[in-house]
């Protein structure tokens, strides 16, 4: 939140150098404005982020279990919840037959865990287990938290691109396409010691404006994807059975056709991409770079290798297809 | 001399840090011992209500019903603190355990009991709770190694006399018989 808040505040005041530069008021209006504007943002993310994704995939809240599935369902959470050491999140059941889950929530004390109905019919207990697992570490690891304030990131990235090459085209003098020039930054810029040296860090300043919004973006994803391999491994940790964390994702992705009551906003938060996009479970460097999730294969035999070690330990052997 | 300030300041608040660390990890080892007394107390409450559930259709099978109503008397009496309070809450708990798994395997032979809802409910409850204590033993081993790392990890001995902070028992199987796989014999009737 504070290096969000900060990356602000870094744009904003040097925006407030430019025009400094070009002989305007040198109050620092721009700077702190933006720095405002970083705060409310952050802070209306950070308040309604949860409710809203709930209410978006018309989740149904599980009080008291109704049938032998739910009361299943009930017990599993208690029990993760146990293992995890945090306290009972709420269980929201979303009507969609394509398996998949989701947990929301800023704070282990305030958390939702979310399950299709399709994930309820293919897995059984360990299965089910496994996956609450991995969920549940996303909350512990205040995952939701992180991503929340990421994608605010991006959005006022975007919006305050918007607004400052406005301002910058009604200033006149710094015209956007002019930032890779390495000698003067600006017409009329009147300043008596210019120095290369400005001249390169206004550059630079104007480059990251450019591509600001494409690095931010880059960014959130390569944490939404370490984090990923977090929870798989969290989840792992806290049902000391990874096989089946692995049997899991195996059997959501073999049903997988994209979930559709679950929208791209929410789609860094669920266990497998709900989106069904092709690049998800495509290798190499683009996809890798593109994907909030990584690729499930990549999951599978991460989990696998730690199945198999526990395997070796104990004198067992493994028959199917080689080491993942 | 401003440069011994800030290496000062820059100590005082480690062992501020340090120290602060060792306490919550204390308290959070304490709160998970006291978890599994949670459990336990759950299942202990649940075992009259199975035993209720089955005896009507179990007459024959007395003595299993007894053993295992006793054991969960002798559990709850257990009300031990102190370093023994560990041995002793294991050894009544296990041999609850024990019973309760002799009865659930008998209850296995009466297949109209089965077809009553109910009996299905209350082995998902029963078999929900021995995961619950199982899960519970394994989060208080997991926080009370977390604990003991810390405490003997170099720079935080320092302050670990200062904060009173003492090595934690894990819990573990006191009893040999226990780690003996369990034999289940189908063939029977």
């Amino acid at each position: 939140m504070i290096g969000f808040v900060l990356f602000f505040a870094w744009l904003g005041f040097g925006g407030d150098y430019v025009w400094s530069l070009q002989g305007h008021h040198p109050f620092p209006w721009v700077g702190i404005v933006l720095t405002i504007v970083a705060i409310l943002v952050a802070w209306y993310a950070y308040k309604t982020g949860p409710e809203k994704v709930l209410w978006a995939t018309g989740a149904r809240e599980l009080i008291t279990p109704q049938d032998d599935g739910e009361r299943q369902l009930a017990n599993v959470v208690d029990e993760m919840a146990i293992a995890a050491g945090v306290p009972r999140p709420r269980v929201w059941i979303v009507p969609d037959d394509d398996p998949n889950a989701f947990a929301t929530g800023h704070d282990p004390r305030d958390s939702h865990i979310a399950v299709t109905r399709g994930l309820l019919k293919i897995c059984n207990r360990d299965e089910l287990q496994a996956v609450i697992g991995h969920e549940l570490g996303h909350v512990k690891n205040l995952d939701v938290r992180l991503m929340t304030t990421l994608a605010a990131l991006v959005g006022a990235v975007l919006l305050v691109r918007e607004g400052m090459g406005r301002t910058m085209m009604y200033g006149g003098r710094v015209p956007m396409r002019s930032g890779g020039s390495g000698g003067s930054g600006g017409g009329g810029r009147r300043s008596k010691d210019a120095g290369p040296l400005l001249a390169i860090l206004l550059a630079l300043w104007v480059i990251s404006w450019i591509i600001a919004p494409i690095i931010t973006q880059l960014l959130v994803l390569a944490v939404s994807r370490r984090r990923e391999y977090l929870a798989d491994a969290m989840g792992a940790q806290f049902t000391r059975n990874p096989l089946a964390l692995a049997g899991a994702l195996e059997k959501i992705e073999g049903a997988a056709a994209p979930t559709t009551a679950i929208k791209r906003g929410v789609a860094h938060l669920c266990i497998v991409d709900p989106l069904g996009r092709r690049f998800t479970n495509r290798e190499g460097w683009l996809a890798d770079r593109l994907a909030t999730h990584p690729p499930m294969s990549q999951r599978i035999s991460r989990l696998k290798q730690m199945g198999y070690v526990e395997l070796k330990k104990e004198g067992g052997s493994f028959t199917s297809s080689g080491r993942g | 001399m401003w440069v011994l300030l800030i290496v000062a300041v820059i100590a005082v608040g480690w062992m501020i840090g340090a120290y602060n660390g060792l306490i919550s990890l204390k308290n959070q080892t304490v709160n998970a011992f006291k978890q599994i007394d949670v459990q336990l107390k759950r299942r202990h409450d649940l075992i009259p209500n199975l035993v209720n559930a089955v005896k009507g259709a179990m007459d024959f099978e007395r003595s299993t019903l007894e053993a295992v109503i006793q054991a969960r008397n002798q559990a709850v009496k257990v009300n031990a603190s102190g370093p023994e309070a560990m041995k002793q809450i294991s050894q009544a708990e296990n041999a609850l355990s024990g019973a309760l798994s002799r009865m659930l395997v008998t209850v296995e032979r009466y297949p109209q009991l089965k077809a009553t809802g109910n009996i299905g409910q209350l082995q998902e409850e029963l078999s929900s709770t021995e995961n619950r204590i199982a899960f519970a033993r394994q989060l208080y081993n997991d926080t009370a190694t977390q604990y003991n790392t810390r405490q003997q990890q170099f720079p935080t001995t320092l302050v670990a006399g200062l904060a009173h902070a003492a090595p934690t028992d894990l819990w573990e199987i006191e009893d040999q018989a226990e780690r003996v796989v369990p034999q289940v014999d189908l063939s029977r009737r």
